[in-house]
């Protein structure tokens, strides 16, 4: 079938959306953009692919709502399955990039002794795998280096101690190799991974029919054909994309905004490093944008660096955020000083959560303010990018449009971090039509 | 889709014959302000908005423009040393960039274009047109060099519209003040009649700068308004107006455009002529000159042509019919003053933008605005959506600066135009569809 790809490189996150021929989305993917925007794209596209397989899936099984439960469990089952799959290919990946690392003067005497407990390590991981996917198991991040460089560190610490191996040899020789296993394209047939996840569902025996498995099987037959790709973000021009293959970010996620909900008008998007106000008209087409402009302060990167300066999460700040009952007062969005304020308030003995929810509501102040430079805000209004994820910021910035705005609609799709990506597919959908929007026709 | 243009790929900057023979005059004029202590001339420094270079020639002192050094500054990527250096003096971050190179150049030696001493200006002859920064830019150089300082208070249009009581102030303000104290600078006497036959001449070039600056009205227009623009005004915004070599340059110009007019030509571009006029825009706000072929090639790349801009008329809006008037010198000179784009109120600016857009056909409006220029700045937003509701063309809204360069983030502006652009062939695409 035809399919239509949109990808949105970011400064954090390279996403990835799948459409089909109805304006349908088949598939979503994600991954980190690292520093290698070629290798974020194709594993945001293989990921996108892989939930298309699903999707295909459920309709094979009968539509993409509600199935029934033994569908249900097989498919999680399916998926947990595919999921270790991979996590052991790419185990396979660092394994033998690490060991590849073990030679030269420096390993002329421990040579040997590293490489065994190199073997023992990913004997380690290997075997504590299929726990990782067991099901209801939680994993902490759906990315490769965080799910295996935890367990990798843990896990070389104690063999490493038995052994009598530096940790520090150990931990060198990780950090080299994931950068290598990171920025190599996904290798291998992704059918080839379903094949054998299927094998491994049946095998285990959950009892499972066959006949679930037959029409899995049905539905991978179903080739999934790239016909047009649209790429946006700032990574987009770094790759090897013609001009009709790249959007601007602003019109693609005008477009996404209003495909997830058309009665958009104005769409304000927090990503890592810029904050966007967007206004559209009835058809998703960009009418008027404010955008940050030489600084990055009241962003995405706000946050992160807020998380790391307090030693937390950047999934436990609006938490935290949220139980404060008297936020604190900031006004400066200037990354920086943000940080210098908050040691000091710590140092006063401050709350953190009245800090957290005061720097909050300063970076929400600030996209506020480009929104009614972009010519205010209109009913209804769709919140995007990975900040529209934080429900104290979302907090703030219902407080603050009512204030200034009144009552108006506010959107935020649990899938919003896919905006941007969403509207490049549609773009590619319309320019394989020979609609060239955005484009010089 | 059409093929991307093949561009000519010349080995250095091309550049019209017009613009190398305005290099001449300015490298001209710059030997001859340098060389004023030693030739026994003197010196007026002034600004290009409002100007009264007729007026000065009649006292046989040599033009100093220091907005002008400014931008020089910035284009030879000097400014950004300046300014540093008149920080450290203690002018604040925000202070006009404008302002900081000039003071920043002076703490260095005041060295000009030409590698040599920039001369003490003998006489600071301010006409107040729009910008209250020229006050206090006025006061710094003062104080730094004890001169006298004329003032000439223009009033602003606040109503939009000149009344006569407006021009008898002025010319009060230029008998009673202005030239008695330059007569007594420059030890020559006023002679009326050589300021009537300089505006004359001043006339003359303006009818031809009209002709070039309205053939953005061609398609494919044969002229940057903008990029190009800021050489076309050079000679005449700064010390050549009311001399024999601007009628020159104009003429020449003029023929060098109808040229290209006349053979369907675009406007030539530092990487050789301009290829397929694929976006045609009005840009209101000063360019950005510490990263101004970087910036232009973020225009010509895509296809974009400015066609008309408002900046081009901050040294006079000769466009809406004023021409310096020999029979009426001193109240013609007044007239000039008030008319000149930085002293005309928002509505004032609002029409003529919308004006722009329609008579030369443009797919919208852009606007630069600049970080440290307040007065050029405040209100432009609510220019950019009166002119949008108008004219129903869309806008952007870009941020630069004057000559500082760490206010230019390329990526940003770039980001910014591109969005802009697929933004007008959206529209473009939207109107097809729906007709």
């Amino acid at each position: 079938m035809k399919t239509f790809v949109g990808i949105d490189l970011g400064s954090t996150t390279t996403k990835a959306v799948l459409l089909d021929e109805q304006e349908q989305v088949l598939g979503r993917g994600i991954t980190n953009s690292r520093s290698n925007y070629k290798t974020a794209c194709s594993v945001a596209t293989e990921e996108a692919k892989i939930d298309a397989r699903f999707t295909l899936f459920r309709r094979e099984f009968g539509g993409e709502g509600t199935l029934s439960s033994s569908v249900e469990e097989f498919l999680s089952a399916l998926e947990r399955s595919f999921r270790l799959e991979q996590f052991l290919e790419q185990l396979a990946d660092l394994e033998e990039t690490c060991t590849r690392l073990v030679r030269g003067e420096r390993f002329e005497k421990t040579g040997e002794g590293v490489k065994s407990a190199l073997a023992e390590v990913f004997k380690r991981l290997r075997a504590e795998a299929p726990a990782m996917f067991a099901p209801g198991a939680e994993r902490k991040s759906d990315f490769f280096r965080d799910i295996a460089g935890s367990r990798y560190l843990a896990v070389a610490e104690e063999v490493g101690r038995d052994a009598d191996i530096s940790y520090d040899v150990l931990l060198n020789l990780y950090d080299k190799s994931i950068i290598a296993v990171e920025n190599r394209p996904p290798s291998g047939s992704l059918n080839e991974k379903f094949n054998k996840a299927l094998g491994r569902v049946s095998q285990d025996g959950d009892g499972f029919g066959d006949e679930l498995g037959k029409r899995a099987e049905n539905a991978l037959g179903i080739e999934l054909e790239e016909s047009f790709l649209v790429g946006t973000g700032y990574g987009r021009v770094t790759l090897p994309f013609s001009k009709e293959h790249i959007r601007s970010e602003i019109l693609c996620h005008g477009l996404g905004a209003h495909m997830m909900y058309p009665e958009t008008r104005t769409v304000l998007d927090i990503g890592g490093q810029d904050t966007k106000g967007i206004q559209v008209d009835p058809n998703g087409i960009v009418e008027n944008f404010q955008m940050n402009d030489r600084c990055a302060a009241g962003c995405g990167r706000y946050l992160g660096y807020i998380a790391d300066e307090m030693n937390m999460g950047l999934h436990e700040l609006g938490p935290l955020a949220m139980k404060s009952a008297k936020p604190a007062r900031i006004n400066s969005t200037c990354t920086v000083f943000a940080g210098a304020e908050l040691r000091d308030r710590l140092a006063l003995g401050e709350k953190r959560e009245d800090i957290l929810a005061g720097l909050h509501r300063a970076i929400i102040l600030r996209a506020v303010s480009i929104l009614s430079r972009s010519g205010g805000v209109a009913d209804q209004m769709t919140f995007t990018g990975g900040v529209a994820k934080n429900e104290a910021a979302v907090r703030e910035l219902k407080k603050l449009i009512a204030e200034n705005y009144g009552e108006v609609t506010i959107n935020i799709d649990p899938d919003s971090i896919y905006t941007g990506a969403l509207g490049a597919a549609e773009f590619a959908r319309r320019a394989a039509e020979g609609r060239l929007e955005g484009v010089e026709a | 889709m059409k093929p991307s243009v093949v561009k000519a790929q010349p080995a250095d900057v091309l550049k019209d014959a017009s613009m190398l023979k305005q290099k001449e005059m300015m490298a001209a004029h710059y030997e001859r302000l340098t060389s004023a202590p030693q030739a026994g001339e003197k010196v007026a420094s002034t600004f290009v908005p409002g100007n009264l270079n007729e007026l000065i020639m009649c006292f046989d002192l040599v033009n100093n423009l220091p907005e002008v050094n400014a931008i020089q500054s910035g284009l030879r990527k000097q400014s950004g040393q300046y300014i540093m250096e008149a920080e450290r003096a203690g002018h604040s971050e925000d202070v006009c960039t404008y302002v900081k190179s000039d003071i920043g150049m002076m703490l260095k030696g005041n060295i000009g274009p030409n590698g040599k001493e920039l001369p003490r200006p003998d006489v600071l002859l301010l006409s107040y047109t729009g910008c209250f920064t020229f006050l206090k830019w006025f006061e710094l150089l003062r104080e730094q060099y004890k001169c006298p300082t004329i003032f000439l208070q223009t009033p602003y249009m606040a109503d939009g519209k000149v009344t006569p009581n407006m021009i008898q102030y002025m010319v009060k303000q230029l008998k009673e003040d202005v030239i008695p104290t330059l007569e007594e600078v420059s030890g020559v006497k006023f002679d009326i009649d050589r300021l009537r036959e300089y505006l004359k001449k001043s006339a003359e070039a303006e009818d031809d700068l009209v002709h070039i600056l309205q053939s953005g009205k061609n398609k494919p227009s044969p002229i940057d308004a903008y990029f190009g623009g800021i050489y076309y005004i050079g000679p005449i915004f700064g010390a050549f107006r009311g001399t024999d070599d601007a009628i020159d340059y104009y003429r020449f110009l003029r023929e060098e455009v109808d040229e290209r007019m006349l053979k369907g030509l675009g406007p030539v571009t530092p990487d050789g002529p301009m290829g397929e006029e694929k976006y045609r825009l009005v840009v209101e706000g000063p360019p950005n000159y510490t990263s101004f072929r970087q910036f232009w090639k973020m225009f010509y790349d895509e296809g974009a042509t400015v066609v008309a801009s408002s900046y081009t008329k901050v040294g006079g809006t000769y466009d809406y019919g004023f021409r310096h008037d020999p029979d009426r010198p001193l109240e013609s000179l007044a007239e000039y003053c008030l008319g000149v784009y930085t002293n005309r109120n928002l509505p004032m600016r609002i029409d003529m933008l919308s004006d722009y857009i329609n008579e030369y056909e443009a797919d919208g409006l852009l606007i630069n605005s600049i970080k440290s220029c307040n007065s050029f700045s405040a209100g432009q937003l609510l220019i950019m959506r009166e002119v949008e509701k108008r004219t129903g063309k869309p806008a952007a809204f870009i941020e630069t600066d004057l000559v500082d360069p760490r206010y230019f983030s390329a990526a940003n502006v770039k980001n910014r135009l591109e969005s802009y652009f697929q933004m007008i062939d959206q529209k473009r695409g939207s109107k097809g569809a729906a007709a």
